[in-house]
């Protein structure tokens, strides 16, 4: 069997998604990081972005993050943030309003987080 | 019917009007414990990730902090009163605001300025009709609290914390809530959120036998640590925000319980003194008509 690492994903008012993986792609504020098993204890901050889970059985699960952490120790990742949806669960017509209506705001934070869903939800694809 | 049967009758419907009024009361605020409490369980995971966070970075580095360093001398405290906007609640209210004031007292023996921040509309009563100065208050979402109503508590909270002292700022940050402990036991409670005390955090280490490991940070500590501290207080408020809606639900379904009781117990009592008052109608009624026909049986016989 190959090695594993166990994830959970929680956002500050559930537990979004939780399971063995294979590996985690996240984006810090220093650029993109993937925890394979056996990383060495980790730390960091997330940006606004999307996040990549290999799991074991070979399927992927991506899932849009909007700030928080990473943290990986024992073979055991936790990926926090204030909000966190999975693909599957985002509403990529709500999302384009959103973005759209960001644009004519011209608020950046909003856009952003449009377009990190938007970015997640195709990924899955 | 009489008019004491009347009267009796009365009262009897009265009270049972109430009786359902607070049962309803009592199935709801039943209803929304379960809720409150479902709440409560599932921002456990993020909270207790978070805090495992907060004391690797803590104690994995020699990072100094504003908000983890105790200052010498601190001259100014924020107390944030987690109270509700309803009432009917027991005790609940009044018992969070006493172990405000007692908290507040001891923070002013010590020589500490305080300022009050308040969550609900019974603390902001309380305190208006005082004529006491608050320096910030939120109502309106105490029944079921958002992880977003946490965050807007927070964020004058935390501007304070990093203001310097003498432009107003302050050097440490208490919070009085109600805990949840179970269906029948809520106590309110005091609690220093900032700065963190390390001598708790590594009582709870060694409890767990928990040797945590040397973490490397991403992209530095004092990066982390900035980003996580403000998470960390949000995060905190949020729970005390739950377990306060929890708990004021417990409170209601207990008062309104006993008000149920008490109104079943009245309706008991109402109804044997209506039976009695009918009684009593009734014999008045038949010696009136016995003590009626003898005297005309007593007239017939003497004009006979």
């Amino acid at each position: 069997m190959a090695a594993e690492l166990h994830v959970e994903l929680v956002a500050a008012d559930r537990s979004v998604w939780s399971g063995e993986a294979t590996l985690v792609v996240a984006r810090t504020t220093s650029g993109d990081i993937g925890v394979m098993p056996g990383h060495q204890p980790l730390l960091g901050v997330l940006e606004s972005g999307p996040i990549t889970i290999r799991t074991s059985d070979g399927g992927t699960v991506v899932a849009a993050v909007h700030g928080g952490f990473i943290s990986f120790a024992d073979n055991k990742l936790s990926l926090l943030a204030e909000i966190a949806e999975l693909a599957d669960e985002i509403d990529i017509a709500r999302a384009e309003r959103a973005l759209e209506r960001a644009k004519a705001d011209t608020d950046a934070a909003a856009e952003r987080r449009a377009e990190v869903r938007l970015v997640a939800a195709a990924g899955s694809r | 019917m009489g008019a004491q049967l009347r009267v009796y009758k009365r009262r009897i419907k009265s009270v049972t009007a109430t009786k359902k009024i607070t049962k309803a009361m009592e199935m709801i605020a039943a209803s929304r414990i379960v809720k409150a409490q479902r709440q409560v369980a599932a921002s456990t995971p993020y909270a207790s990730e978070l805090t495992r966070a907060v004391k690797a970075v803590a104690t994995g580095s020699t990072t100094k902090h504003p908000l983890t360093t105790e200052v010498d001398s601190p001259a100014r405290a924020a107390v944030l009163l987690i109270t509700s906007d309803r009432g009917l609640a027991g005790g609940y209210n009044s018992n969070a605001i006493k172990a405000s004031e007692r908290l507040i007292e001891r923070l002013k023996a010590e020589g500490k300025e305080v300022d009050t921040y308040i969550v609900g509309r019974k603390g902001v009563a309380y305190y208006a009709f005082r004529e006491r100065k608050v320096t910030k208050s939120w109502t309106g979402f105490t029944d079921s609290p958002t992880y977003g109503n946490a965050k807007a508590v927070a964020e004058p909270l935390i501007e304070a914390v990093t203001q310097e002292t003498a432009e107003g700022g302050v050097d440490e940050l208490h919070i009085v809530f109600t805990e949840f402990v179970s269906m029948m036991t809520q106590t309110p409670i005091d609690d220093r959120l900032l700065p963190l005390s390390l001598a708790d955090t590594a009582e709870e280490a060694e409890g767990k036998q928990e040797i945590l490991p040397l973490f490397d940070f991403e992209p530095s500590a004092e990066d982390v640590l900035d980003a996580l501290l403000p998470r960390y207080v949000e995060s905190r408020i949020y729970n005390a925000l739950l377990q306060s809606a929890a708990s004021k639900h417990a409170a209601t379904r207990r008062a309104m319980k006993s008000a149920t009781d008490n109104a079943e117990e009245l309706i008991k009592s109402l109804t044997r003194l209506a039976n009695a008052a009918r009684q009593a109608e009734i014999t008045q009624e038949i010696s009136e008509i016995v003590g009626g026909a003898s005297a005309l049986a007593d007239a017939t016989a003497g004009s006979d």
